[in-house]
């Protein structure tokens, strides 16, 4: 890694140990990959990390990668789970192409990450659970610890289960807990090498345990010998430190796209005013924002785990006539089920927020891996002309914004929006500058409270001339009864027609509606000002865009970036924007479906770049990719 | 919204300004005659009435009453009406649906609305044939039932409907005839009372396409014989003068019918609509063969507990006696957690 760059180191020091200190080295970047069993718990040791990395000041990205299977058979391939964390002394955009250092607590973990680490990087690797059983698991002849196969890399062997087993002996707790606590020694031993503050997991570990204090004491008997293990073994010469980055001043909390989307879903409904009503059916990568509004009925949240999606789209729906804010959140296979009742609220015009965590597919695809291959079907997916607003994020802090200008359209408007998350951001995570609430939008819009018609009488589709949005005539309103359905309506009184006329003028108002919504010009970023090719993207690419355009420039190879937020509409200056590059190249994790919307609309051919293998770009590859079309213009 | 104090309305203020458009001689008149005529009795405002429905004849029944109404699409009403009354507790919340949209493409919702006990009450037109699509067979034709789409017979065997509500561990289930108002409007009236999902199923006669369904249940010269009339707490007789009775035989799962002269007076079951056990009215749901003979209409079942609507307010309420003013508690929301500060 070219960032991962060593700078002067210290020593001479004794430690408070009293054993002599270690150097330490500086670095700008480090990218450490957790890989193990799925019931090893590197997850959660993904996440201690994180938090202490965040305490002191990084800035941080991070990657969490695992299998569909809850615990495929243990020491297997398919049952390597795996987090990877990048942290920086400055900001950074994703959370690395590839490690500088790979924790293998297994065979199974060091054979699938292996090829992501370029050589010089640094292996630790649980050496107990390399038995001739588990090597066989995975198809190795013969142990890669005991032959030159990992020459080339910095291999630590440790026994991190013996260890830790050991170093708990004398605690009152099972062989078995005491060897679950492995990730912990582990945890502690990367902690006192990249110099992390220990206090947060220490307060973790009494909060998770709160029931259960031997095991308290068990998983800090296990982190601290980690740490002490760092500390005293001759096998780890150095340390390093990460400075903190430079960053706004606030107050900060790591969080996830989840729980960013999710969070973003309660400010909205507290900025609206509104109860917030969410019908959802669990579905990976969605269900988390399900637990997390799950927790927060004191804020005015009612959620619902429905029978199924359509059940869950049609308990928002109701939710949103009787005049709440309704959400429903769910992944690609989802969505295709809640299709018909989407179009049903393009006819009703109700608010509505229909969240998808992208997936790969198609069908179950795969479902713990990222795509952004559901464009498609947020712009067209539905019978009859039936356009709806969507919304994509771009990161894991952006679902937070994103969910918050999802409900604007939706209420505003009167619409069904499609706010287009994925995995990448669902469940990466990134230092979050927490908002001030009263700089969040006002989301305040009125019921009708009486008629509305110059002749006294009420009409449900009368419009609003500026929002072109009908009245939301909520039930318990005297005098506005009415009845809504999915038969075509009039103009105006709402009543069935099936005049010809009518319904080519309803179908065209509804579109031009829809085109009608006021979104943010798309903003360009090109320092030089002197771009001839700009790189579009929407969705998650933002970050991998983002590292790749960053490296071009630094090496003086200009390059103009612009990112959607609003894929439908698009912003009124795109058109403009796209015809003063000489080419505009499109990343995506699909097959060009944003390339071929640009291509229809604005007639402009443009270089798509598209790749599905269930994993977001690599900022390298990007890198490349770009250099090599600037190159050729 | 509104408040709750009664108001004085008649049938004509429920009826609204739509031309009604089912086939001449449909039973469906008959029903939103019944409702037109019994909404005023309950005396709630009509803009806190809402009925919702799906696709199918039946289901355009919100457009002809003049409170709030959404016709939504095929089968989902349950779903839709479940999402407006957990989050609306102050509206009266009906769903009109049909054997098709019911039982058919919306038999998920219409099982889990019965389980959670949401507070709707569900009226299940079942006309026993698809009346929209001109005439193919529903989940509650007879086997053997020849029409368009099986010309030399179904192959299927139909849904019991109050057996299904009942398996769905429904809270209120009743049965009654489009051709009777004043029973259907007292069975109306109980389920309007009810407290919790009501699954009430109204025989209604479709003329076109499957004329005289129910001809057995209706005409003097049958009808005594196959009609049984469950009351609550009264013995079930029927028949001419009360010549037949309904038993449990020791050793039964299932329940009998014998002439009533043939039994000991102490053999006639009482009719219990509040019985805990749901195998008593699964028991009375099969005592009517598919000839429809011993068909019993009436409440077969009304227990209360605990509805879907009221155990989330519970649940609600209670996070809410601890809230703030919601910006405030949002700000702290935001900054809970792992949190640090740059200065």
């Amino acid at each position: 890694m070219a960032e991962h760059r060593e700078g002067a180191g210290q020593t001479g020091q004794l430690s408070e140990h009293g054993h002599p200190a270690k150097e330490i080295h500086q670095l700008d970047r480090v990218v450490i990959r957790f890989a193990g069993d799925s019931g090893d718990g590197m997850q959660l040791t993904g996440d201690r990390f994180t938090s202490e990395t965040a305490q002191l000041g990084n800035d941080i990205s991070t990657l969490p990668n695992f299998p569909a299977e809850i615990r495929a058979p243990a020491g297997t391939l398919p049952g390597v789970s795996s987090f990877q964390v990048a942290f920086a002394d400055y900001d950074i955009l994703t959370p690395g192409d590839a490690p500088n250092v790979l924790v293998a607590m297994n065979p199974a973990a060091l054979k699938a990450n292996i090829a992501d680490l370029p050589k010089g990087g640094t292996i630790i690797v649980n050496t107990d659970e390399f038995t001739k059983r588990n090597l066989a698991k995975v198809g190795y002849d013969a142990n890669p610890l005991e032959d030159d196969s990992l020459a080339g890399w910095d291999v630590h062997k440790v026994g991190l289960t013996s260890m830790t087993v050991g170093a708990l002996a004398e605690l009152p707790v099972s062989k078995k807990d005491a060897e679950r606590a492995k990730n912990m020694f582990a945890l502690g031993l990367l902690s006192w090498l990249y110099s992390r503050p220990h206090e947060s997991t220490m307060a973790f570990l009494e909060r998770k345990f709160a029931a259960r204090p031997e095991l308290v004491a068990a998983n800090k008997a296990a982190f601290n010998a980690g740490w002490n293990f760092g500390e005293t073994t001759e096998g780890f010469a150095v340390r390093y430190e990460v400075p903190p980055a430079q960053m706004a001043p606030g107050n900060y909390r790591n969080i996830t796209g989840n729980a960013a989307l999710a969070l973003g879903l309660v400010a909205a409904g507290v900025k609206a005013k509104l109860p917030v009503l969410l019908g959802a059916y669990p579905i990976t990568p969605a269900s988390d924002i399900l637990h997390e509004l799950s927790k927060h009925k004191k804020l005015g949240v009612t959620t619902v785990q429905a029978e199924d999606e359509i059940a869950a789209i049609g308990v928002a729906l109701g939710a949103a006539y009787g005049g709440a804010l309704g959400i429903t959140t769910t992944s690609g296979p989802g969505v295709a089920l809640k299709s018909e009742t989407i179009s049903l609220a393009v006819a009703l015009e109700l608010p509505l927020v229909i969240v998808d965590v992208q997936r790969a597919g198609p069908s179950t695809g795969l479902p713990t891996k990222t795509e952004q291959a559901d464009l498609n079907m947020a712009l067209y997916g539905r019978h009859g002309e039936a356009p709806v607003a969507v919304v994509a994020a771009q990161s894991p802090v952006d679902c937070f914004h994103a969910a918050i200008e999802a409900c604007r359209i939706a209420l505003k408007y009167r619409t069904p929006v499609i706010l287009l998350s994925d995995g990448y951001v669902a469940n990466g995570s990134e230092p979050w500058l927490l908002p001030e609430i009263s700089e969040l939008p006002d989301l305040q819009v009125e019921y009708a409270t009486g008629p509305n018609g110059e002749d006294g009488k009420f009409y449900p589709y009368l419009r609003d001339p500026e929002t072109m949005a009908r009245p939301w005539a909520v039930p318990g309103t005297p005098g506005l009864e009415h009845r809504i359905g999915g038969l075509e309506k009039a103009d105006k009184t709402g009543d069935i027609s099936y005049d010809p006329a009518n319904h080519d003028f309803m179908v065209r108002t509804r579109a031009a509606r829809i085109e009608a919504i006021d979104v943010p010009d798309v903003e360009v970023e090109d320092p030089s000002g002197e771009a001839k090719v700009l790189v579009l993207g929407w969705g998650s690419t933002y970050g991998p865009i983002g590292a790749a355009s960053r490296a071009l420039r630094q090496r003086g190879v200009n390059v103009a970036q612009a990112h959607l937020r609003h894929l439908n509409p698009l912003p009124k200056n795109l058109g403009e924007v796209l015809a003063s590059y000489d080419k505009v190249v499109i990343p995506e994790m699909n097959l060009g479906q944003l390339a071929n919307v640009i291509r229809a609309r604005f007639l402009i051919d443009v270089v798509a770049y598209n790749q599905v293998r269930g994993l977001p770009f690599t900022s390298t590859q990007l890198e490349t990719m770009l250099e090599e079309v600037i190159k050729n213009v | 919204m509104s408040n709750a104090l009664p108001v004085q309305l008649s049938a004509k203020d429920f009826k609204s300004d739509q031309e009604v458009r089912w086939c001449p001689g449909c039973g469906d008149y008959a029903i939103l005659a019944a409702m037109q005529t019994f909404l005023p009795e309950l005396g709630i405002p009509r803009e806190r009435t809402v009925f919702v429905s799906g696709i199918g004849c039946s289901s355009r029944f919100p457009y002809y009453l003049n409170t709030y109404g959404m016709h939504s699409i095929h089968g989902r009403a349950p779903a839709i009406a479940t999402g407006l009354s957990v989050s609306r507790p102050d509206l009266t919340v009906w769903v009109v649906t049909g054997d098709g949209d019911a039982l058919s493409i919306g038999g998920n919702h219409l099982i889990h609305a019965l389980r959670r006990n949401v507070n709707i009450k569900i009226l299940l037109f079942n006309n026993k044939i698809y009346g929209l699509t001109k005439g193919q067979y529903s989940p509650t034709s007879e086997i053997g039932k020849i029409t368009k789409s099986t010309p030399t017979g179904s192959s299927d065997a139909p849904f019991n409907p109050i057996s299904l509500a009942l398996g769905a561990e429904a809270s209120f289930v009743a049965r009654t005839i489009d051709s009777d108002r004043k029973h259907l409007q007292s069975v109306l009236r109980q389920a309007a009372e009810h407290q919790g999902s009501a699954f009430v199923e109204i025989y209604q006669n479709c003329n076109i396409f499957n004329d005289g369904a129910f001809e057995v249940l209706k005409d003097p010269e049958t009808r005594d014989a196959y009609l049984i009339r469950l009351e609550h707490g009264q013995p079930i007789t029927f028949g001419k003068d009360g010549s037949h009775v309904v038993t449990h035989p020791a050793g039964s799962f299932g329940l009998a019918v014998s002439e009533a002269d043939k039994v000991d007076a102490g053999e006639v079951l009482t009719h219990d609509a509040h019985a805990e056990d749901p195998a008593y009215a699964f028991a009375l749901s099969r005592l009517a063969g598919p000839d429809l003979r011993h068909t019993p209409v009436g409440v077969f079942r009304s227990v209360r507990r605990p509805s879907y609507d009221e155990l989330v307010r519970n649940q609600l309420d209670a996070a809410k006696a601890k809230a703030g003013e919601p910006e405030a508690d949002l700000a702290a929301l935001l900054n809970s957690g792992d949190t640090w500060t740059i200065l």
